[in-house]
């Protein structure tokens, strides 16, 4: 029988390592992380986990650790966040150019200087070209859900990279939810055991990631490339089948609400996703056609949904939680780069950027109504009156 | 015994690879596989065996390799040594194989985390003092007085002792050796694979390149180092310090040959005054000396 835990997601990504019978973890501790380590030590030690702990000695050799254990040939996990994301950034490239299926839960921290340990997408967002897919969570259940989707993902053969399943820290990393845990054979069932792409055996010897040389590089970069745009269905056919036999389905690469015949659509990740749910409906009440797309799949970037969007929508909203200095935000950017080809077609929609809850500053669904009127008001002009706008900044 | 006719004839490093001729490594390499055979797991960071190897799409190592980032060798090592543990294997033995930047520079983090935890491996460090495979700049295994690219009038600090960095974590193995003298260095192969936790062997790699020496005088050039007490060849079994054979018959000052035969005959010692001579053998037998308090207590 599938229970329910009232747990924070914290706990929740442990129980999820632990369902997916990871068999390697390596860790190391930083704050909003902790919680996720600290209680997969519990399991191992308490024999509730099968899996070897090895409790390295910083972020980069966790990284490093784990490419080691999937390289010879086992399940293997990792949880960071923040400065310890930033520090395992060489080997995040060497993990995917290994093409090695790694999960890690990302409990997302603003990067200092200045310190802070509250939550903004800087440290994900700045790993977002190592090849990994990065995946957005709005809620405890999301995060238990999306790690257990995440290595069928991954290790499918089309695919071979590895993932980070974000999820922002304090509001929900430490913020008890109530959470359905399917029964284990049941996930057993859904995610076999791993298999491995390739794998260090000395009765097959062969020397992997060596020299290569301007010849063949771009091959393997495009195969990179490949793998990325195969992950997309791969993404939406797991969510599928997670859906059908657990119940819950998350809405694949992108999840939408209410956007069937909305004229400005929203556009966010994470928490701010499931608040701007709210809005939506109260939006709706009020008579404006607004729907959101929350965006879950950061990477691969789902370019065709938005596409597909812009045949009804007349407007754009994105709201980051992150800026990329000198440019903008980076979901904003993202969405103007993915619907260009309308541009050419000379039917363009209106697209605009708000920069929110950076470094932790809270954002309510009242915040999202008080944008989504703004942009609402520019759709109606005609005229985006402000490219970029830092909402609630001090004077 | 190890005698040399017992050796495998089998090859593991194979011909056509693209290492220096006369390069200590590549002799070091073959030996190693010689030892062990084939039942290994190589780890390697980036070093000159980066480029030894052979690039894609060839291979000159017939054991599977797995090359991680320039620092990580310790750590890679430890997810290799608990995934084989999952796995249930237990006939191979995983080695990690670096340099001497990778090892007491840049990776001293992760190898000593891999020891602290006790990884079940054997990690072998090839010094051929400066980083190679950039084209020989300085490391802190560099000696005094060598010239290297970013130290072009001599480095002005002595070696760092990584052999007894590693013996104060506590290891049950830890020894030198130099491919001058192979039954000793195949010998303490061996003796590590034997040994369960993690084994730390410590070779001083004859670099003709680097050092500016003929590439045939390798083997002498690695002699020399050892009957100068430039190096000494010991290991260190369950904190117990010993010297072997030669090394074991120079602790006696006068049965040590002066340090200046051994950097005469290198390009990279070329510009050295009598003044740092002096302090190169100064330094040889203050570190003699307390290898001797090590043998007594
Ligand atoms: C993080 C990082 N910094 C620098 C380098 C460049 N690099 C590659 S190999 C190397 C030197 C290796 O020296 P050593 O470990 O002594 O091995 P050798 O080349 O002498 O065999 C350096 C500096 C790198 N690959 N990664
Ligand atoms: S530079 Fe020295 S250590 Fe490197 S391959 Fe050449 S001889 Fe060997
Ligand atoms: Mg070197």
């Amino acid at each position: 029988m599938a229970k329910v835990i009232i747990d924070t997601a914290n706990h929740i990504a442990a129980y999820a390592a632990k369902a997916a019978r990871v068999q390697v973890v390596a860790a190391y501790p930083i704050t909003p992380q902790t919680t996720v380590v600290e209680k997969i030590a519990e399991f191992v030690e308490s024999g509730e986990m099968d899996a070897d702990y090895i409790r390295v000695e910083s972020e980069h050799s966790a990284m490093a650790a784990c490419v080691g254990a999937e390289a010879a040939g086992v399940r293997a996990f990792t949880a960071t966040s923040a400065h310890g994301l930033a520090l395992m950034h060489e080997v995040l490239h060497w993990a995917a150019g290994s093409r090695l299926p790694i999960v890690m839960a990302v409990i997302n921290r603003a990067m200092g200087a200045p310190w802070s340990i509250w939550p903004d997408y800087s440290d994900s967002l700045s790993q977002r070209d190592t090849g990994w897919l990065q995946f957005y969570c709005a809620d405890n259940q999301e995060v238990f859900d999306t790690i257990i989707q995440a290595y069928k993902i991954c290790e499918d053969k089309r695919v071979l990279l590895p993932a980070m399943v974000c999820s922002e820290g304090f509001i929900l990393s430490h913020t008890a939810m109530p959470v359905k845990i399917p029964d284990q054979e049941e996930i057993d069932d859904f995610l076999p055991p791993y298999e491995p792409g390739w794998v260090l055996d000395v009765d097959n010897p062969f020397s992997h990631a060596p020299l290569v040389s301007p010849e063949w590089y771009m091959e393997f970069r495009y195969m990179i490339q490949q793998a990325m745009e195969n992950s997309k269905k791969i993404i939406e056919e797991v969510d599928k089948e997670y859906g059908e036999r657990f119940g819950f389905r998350h809405g694949g690469l992108v999840d939408r609400y209410r956007c069937e015949d909305a004229e400005l659509v929203l556009v966010t990740m994470g928490t701010m996703g499931a608040e701007a749910k709210i809005s939506v409906d109260n939006l709706r009440q009020e008579g404006y056609k607004v729907g959101l797309a929350r965006v879950r799949a950061f990477r691969p970037f789902p370019k065709e949904v938005f596409r597909e969007l812009a045949e009804t929508a007349r407007m754009f909203t994105a709201i980051d939680r992150h800026v990329s200095f000198g440019f903008e935000g980076f979901l904003f950017s993202e969405i103007k780069a993915s619907l260009y080809p309308r541009q050419i077609t000379g039917d363009p929609p209106l697209i605009s950027g708000f920069l929110a809850g950076i470094g932790g500053r809270d954002v309510t669904f009242r915040d999202i109504e008080k944008i989504a009127k703004k942009s609402w008001n520019w759709m109606e002009k005609g005229k985006i009156e402000k490219e970029i706008v830092w909402w609630k900044l001090r004077d | 015994m190890v005698t040399i006719k017992e050796l495998p004839k089998e090859e593991y490093l194979l011909k056509g690879n693209p290492a220096c001729a006369g390069c200590g490594s590549a002799i070091s390499l073959r030996l190693l596989f010689k030892a062990l055979g084939s039942r290994i797991i190589m780890i390697v960071p980036a070093c000159c065996t980066t480029v030894i190897q052979g690039p894609y799409p060839y291979a000159a190592f017939n054991v599977p390799m797995l090359n991680i980032v320039f620092e990580a060798t310790g750590a890679a090592a430890s997810g290799v040594v608990a995934a084989l543990k999952r796995r249930g294997i237990k006939d191979v033995t995983v080695i990690g194989w670096a340099g001497d930047g990778g090892t007491v520079d840049i990776g001293l983090q992760a190898l000593s985390g891999a020891a602290e935890r006790g990884t079940d491996f054997i990690y072998i460090c090839y010094d051929n003092e400066a980083y190679g495979n950039t084209g020989m700049q300085r490391s802190g295994a560099t000696p005094f007085g060598a010239w290297t690219t970013t130290t072009p009038t001599g480095k002005r600090e002595h070696k760092k002792n990584m052999p007894l960095i590693m013996a104060a974590h506590g290891i049950p193995y830890v020894a030198t050796a130099i491919p001058s003298y192979p039954l000793d260095f195949i010998r303490k192969l061996r003796k590590a694979k034997e040994i369960k936790g993690t084994k730390y062997i410590h070779i001083l790699s004859p670099c003709p390149v680097g050092w500016r020496f003929p590439h045939n005088k390798t083997i002498e050039i690695g002699r020399l180092a050892v009957q100068t007490g430039m190096w000494a060849l010991f290991e260190i079994e369950n904190g117990k310090f010993k010297l072997n054979p030669p090394s074991s018959g120079l602790l006696n000052k006068e049965k040590r040959k002066p340090v200046r035969e051994y950097l005469k005959l290198q390009g990279r010692f070329r510009h050295l005054t009598d003044q740092d001579i002096m302090e190169i053998q100064r330094w040889v037998d203050e570190t003699w000396e307390n290898y001797k308090k090590m043998i007594s207590c």
